[in-house]
């Protein structure tokens, strides 16, 4: 089915369901922040599933389910297919449920690096990773079918509302493809790299954050992962010369979005 | 030039109170932090005193020196752009009536600027979109309205950055229309003052200033000619630039060029004459109401060629290839002028330091 076959399919007043798997809560909270729309928002829809918020129904057959988070259990996996199973139009929002998120760097280390990350993470000794479970943070897509991502660490209430109202008017959200040095121009922000020598990752990383790290002065961490174009050989080169060594390079793609394959140059 | 006036340093407040006191919201380049760009001013002191600019391929930097001038730095940040055709605004918006009809809305905002010190390429940025917007089959309203209530003091250049290429294109880094008064500023005194409307006549009298002296002229001239010659940049001539560009489209030039750009477009951005623009609407959570608006879009965005569900510039070499060609060639056929002045902005902005003038002569040799 295309995907705007499936979005006439949807019921007038849909069922919606918000899902976390392993994450912050960051996203979920992007769209409790905006109290006001969230209630204009349930004049148009059931939330039947939000733990963060509320209603707990976690299997209802929805017509939306919103997933944040990323998938590092058996039973995340379980409960992803029972999720994906009852959802007409799934959507993942955020880094973790896009890419796997920062608790994806787990996946360059074998299980001696684990455990020495898991003490320096946790001051005591924590049973967070149990050694018999998968041994991989992975997307939300790496499971099952995904209709569509809202990028961003966290995502922005402004990204969920508009991609929401988009869905429940039966078309499929826009996406954001320009690089985040369109937003810092039209915001009239001086660019960081050339006025101020910071290394940053705004000409190859996906718009949507309106350049919140260079309005403050500092380079972008890359939260929304790569553009639909990302010359990535150009932004090495460029960070090279600024200074950078190979492994700080390296560590600044492999950060919020490490198993984007955009910024492994895929 | 017919006749030139004087207006020290210390009158800058006068005619600022004169400009406001007319209604006019004066502009000015500022210093903020690390740059030098176009903000709100209300007296002299915020000018940009003693302050200047270092710009080179993917290089600005500010600096401060002893010197009693307030447009000692080159180039703002920013063009004049912003201020005409902005980067986003809302153009209309549409909502149900009480009938269930959509009642559309025009939005049009405007106010009264006064630009104090555009620079001549900055001027011929504003020519140059007057063809777009203005004297073109398609009329902006807001652009209409917002050149109708503009106010323009051009301040020609004392000395250029090593990005800067007006004389290349045949042009000069002194104001030669388009402005209501233009000045050239001697250092430590004041300004030379040229009168270039009617409505620049009607403030010169109102300050009643003195004449400049023939010394003064001189020495307004030999600052400009100062400028000219520290453009060391080179073009071939741009009617031979405009011919060779379209026939040599295969150029290996254009590969290697796009091996190295970025395709962020903060040279289309920065650019005083680039236009493209998108449009989209936000609707409320409600569905009841939208706002269309309209922003700023590159050529250099990917989805910018996507037309009848194919993208055919998919490939950053064609992106590089149009915005060069459109800029430095077809862009004659379409509005009857250059569409670049030389002001250096996409050079000293592109993080790579491409520099639009190297790119030109390696395909134009």
């Amino acid at each position: 089915m295309s995907a705007h076959d499936k979005l006439l399919g949807l019921s007038a007043r849909p069922k919606v369901a918000v899902h976390k798997f392993s994450s912050c809560d960051g996203c979920q909270l992007a769209f409790i922040n905006d109290a006001v729309s969230l209630l204009e928002l349930s004049t148009l829809v059931d939330v039947v599933h939000f733990a963060e918020a509320g209603p707990l129904d976690e299997f209802a057959e929805v017509d939306l389910a919103i997933i944040e988070g990323s998938v590092n259990t058996h039973h995340d996996i379980h409960r992803l297919e029972m999720v994906r199973e009852k959802a007409k139009y799934l959507v993942c929002v955020g880094a973790c449920a896009i890419t796997g998120g920062i608790q994806a760097l787990r996946n360059y280390t074998d299980d001696k690096g684990l455990l020495e990350w898991q003490h320096g993470i946790y001051p005591q000794d924590t049973d967070v990773i149990i050694k018999e479970d998968l041994s991989t943070a992975k997307p939300i897509s790496a499971y099952v079918p995904v209709d569509f991502e809202i990028p961003g660490c966290p995502i922005t209430s402004t990204q969920i509302l508009h991609a929401v109202r988009s869905i429940l008017f039966g078309v499929e959200p826009e996406k954001n493809v320009d690089s985040v040095c369109t937003s810092c121009k039209h915001a009239g922000i001086t660019c960081v790299t050339v006025a101020r020598g910071e290394p940053c990752l705004g000409p190859v990383t996906a718009n949507g954050c309106e350049a919140l790290c260079p309005a403050l002065g500092r380079g972008c961490y890359g939260c929304y992962g790569a553009s639909k174009y990302a010359n990535m050989g150009a932004m090495t080169d460029k960070l090279k010369e600024m200074g950078l060594s190979e492994i700080q390079i390296k560590h600044k793609f492999q950060y919020i979005n490490s198993q984007d394959a955009g910024y492994k140059g895929e | 030039m017919s006749h030139y006036y004087f207006l020290p340093h210390q009158r800058i407040d006068d005619m600022l109170n004169q400009l406001q006191g007319d209604g006019y919201k004066c502009v000015a380049p500022r210093h903020h932090e690390s740059e030098i760009n176009y903000d709100t001013i209300t007296k002299s002191a915020d000018l940009p005193w003693g302050f200047h600019d270092e710009q080179a391929p993917g290089h600005y930097k500010v600096n401060k020196s002893d010197h009693k001038h307030a447009f000692g730095f080159v180039l703002p940040t920013t063009s004049v752009k912003p201020m005409l055709f902005k980067a986003k605004e809302n153009i209309w918006k549409v909502a149900r009536n009480d009938e269930g009809k959509l009642a559309f809305e025009p939005i049009v905002e405007f106010e009264k600027i006064a630009v104090f010190g555009v620079r001549p390429c900055d001027l011929r940025g504003i020519e140059i979109q007057d063809r777009v917007f203005m004297e073109n089959s398609y009329n902006d309203v807001r652009y209409v309205k917002r050149r109708e209530n503009q106010f323009l003091i051009a301040m020609n250049c004392t000395k250029s950055h090593s990005n800067c290429f007006c004389v290349a294109l045949g042009d000069a880094p002194q104001a030669d229309k388009g402005f209501d008064l233009a000045m050239t500023e001697i250092e430590g005194d004041g300004f030379v003052v040229e009168i270039g409307s009617d409505k620049g006549r009607a403030l010169l009298d109102a300050l009643d200033l003195e004449a400049a002296s023939g010394g003064q002229a001189q020495k307004a001239l030999a600052k400009i000619a100062y400028a000219v010659d520290g453009q060391k940049k080179t073009l071939p001539p741009i009617k031979e630039v405009e011919t060779k560009l379209m026939a040599n489209l295969e150029h290996p030039q254009w590969d290697d060029v796009a091996s190295r750009c970025l395709s962020c477009g903060s040279c289309t951005q920065v650019c005083p004459t680039c236009f493209c623009h998108t449009e989209r609407d936000e609707p409320n959570v409600l569905g009841t109401e939208t706002h269309h608006t309209r922003e700023w879009d590159s050529c250099f965005s990917i989805d910018h060629s996507y037309t009848h569900g194919d993208t055919y510039r998919e490939d950053p070499k064609y992106r590089y290839r149009q915005w060069l060609t459109h800029k430095f060639s077809t862009w004659r056929d379409q509005f009857r002028t250059k569409g670049c002045v030389g002001c250096g902005r996409c050079v000293t902005w592109c993080p790579v330091k491409i520099d639009v003038v190297d790119e030109i002569n390696a395909i134009c040799k």
